[in-house]
């Protein structure tokens, strides 16, 4: 028998959240957003929240309806476009950004749950992005050092999971949820499908249950699509 | 007379070989998935975590959970395969990606790039450009080779806050292919009908120019 790491819903998973609290929040756009918890935030109303997430929503949906509301002092984040709010509140000085490369936002976060305090990337090296950080040749090439992160909570959106928090990602919604899992102290999963332990195959585990401290069945996804390309038939 | 976006796509298509791993960028680079030599075999890797993506969906197929580094909805050809984004910058960092095409705001002759920030103008970040740009072997910028108000993109060095040092080796613009090596422009192809004249006058940077300069052969 597994551990059990069922809650009810958002409300239980994320009564705990604070004010001024840091947050992962897994997701690549609009794909793969926990927005169950969104939701239960913008409803808590917790304030100077430092979010890490790759992107912060648009103006009604996802990281922008915390945006909206005020509730997030900094984002950390690599590509942040596509919000109207975001940027006012940028140009105006309300809301502290820290633009970071996307793989090494990545890296980061997975080295930030794999024990790994920094590490050197080529990524950056004689750019803005460099500045005051430790550079190192290896191999003839410059290197920056980058720092792990980790966060108080990660909230993730899986696909399939089970009570025993283990997590299986659809798609291209995987995106940075497996390593935001990995780096949170309390790590919340919340799925569109909740299974007893022992119905999902243990070789197709994308997150190891290990990572995972609460999860829950999430309700009602809008699963919106940013730019929706297609192609006509025939 | 000069190529349009679709012409440089297709330039840049040739430059694809048989068995390559290849990230596209987003605009005029993305358009190169459209010109692939039927003859050989490559797999497009898009950073947000696929390798083998396909064509846009057919109409009411779409799904929200399969979409592009550009957040555009896609499909996956047959043999593709999905990851997270630390194992997919993995690829691009550790050099199994062999190939990267990407736009840019300014290239300079020494292979510096600049193409996410412009002082005074909102900025939303460098996405995974300064990862691509730092590790690529092999880097080519697709853009036109001068600015809406005319201004050379090529040049001694660039203006613009950077996205990578010395890591361009080859331009494709809407007026010629120039390799980039031992800090100047080398012109290596024309535009069909583009005088080398007209290419040396739309460039900054210093440009070599050799005997001969054939017209790119498109189609």
């Amino acid at each position: 028998m597994a551990i059990n790491k069922v809650v009810a819903n958002a409300k239980e998973a994320t009564k705990d959240i604070k004010d001024n609290m840091t947050l992962m929040l897994g997701g690549f756009g609009l794909c793969g957003i926990p927005e169950n918890c969104i939701s239960e935030l913008v409803n808590m109303n917790v304030k100077g929240l430092t979010c890490i997430s790759n992107n912060a929503g648009v103006d009604d949906f996802g990281l922008g309806l915390l945006l909206q509301k005020k509730q997030i002092k900094k984002m950390v984040s690599s590509y942040v476009g596509e919000n109207d709010e975001f940027e006012r509140q940028m140009l105006s000085g309300e809301l502290e950004v820290d633009l970071i490369p996307q793989g090494s936002l990545a890296e980061r976060c997975r080295a930030g749950g794999a024990g790994i305090p920094a590490f050197y990337t080529p990524a950056g090296y004689g750019t803005e992005v460099a500045d005051g950080k430790e550079v190192r040749v290896y191999n003839g090439k410059p290197h920056i050092l980058e720092e792990a992160l980790t966060a108080d909570f990660a909230i993730v959106k899986a696909w399939k999971g089970d009570t025993a928090g283990n997590l299986i990602y659809k798609a291209t919604a995987r995106n940075f949820n497996p390593m935001m899992a990995m780096a949170g102290k309390i790590t919340i999963a919340e799925v569109e499908e909740l299974v007893p332990e022992g119905e999902l195959d243990p070789n197709f585990i994308h997150t190891p249950g290990i990572f995972v401290q609460r999860i829950f069945k999430g309700e009602n996804y809008e699963k919106r699509i940013e730019q929706r390309t297609v192609r006509q038939k025939g | 007379m000069a190529l349009d976006k679709t012409g440089i796509a297709k330039r840049i298509a040739q430059e694809l070989r048989d068995g390559w791993y290849v990230n596209l960028g987003i605009g005029i680079p993305t358009l190169v998935a459209n010109f692939v030599n039927k003859d050989i075999t490559v797999e497009f890797q898009s950073e947000n975590g696929i390798l083998g993506m396909g064509p846009f969906p057919f109409d009411g197929e779409e799904d929200a959970d399969m979409i592009n580094a550009g957040k555009q909805t896609v499909t996956l050809q047959p043999g593709a395969s999905i990851f997270d984004s630390a194992t997919s910058f993995a690829m691009i960092r550790g050099q199994h990606v062999q190939l990267t095409v990407l736009g840019a705001m300014e290239v300079a002759q020494n292979g510096d790039i600049a193409n996410w920030k412009i002082p005074g103008m909102m900025v939303k970040g460098m996405g995974g450009a300064m990862d691509l740009v730092a590790s690529a072997k092999n880097i080519i910028v697709a853009m036109m080779h001068t600015n809406k108000k005319g201004e050379s993109k090529l040049l001694k060095a660039c203006s613009l806050p950077l996205t990578g040092v010395g890591c361009v080796t080859k331009v494709v613009t809407n007026l010629a292919v120039l390799d980039i090596k031992d800090g100047a422009f080398h012109l290596v192809e024309r535009a069909p009908g583009v005088s080398v004249e007209e290419i040396q006058a739309a460039t900054e940077g210093t440009l070599i120019i050799p005997d001969h300069v054939p017209e790119m052969k498109l189609d």
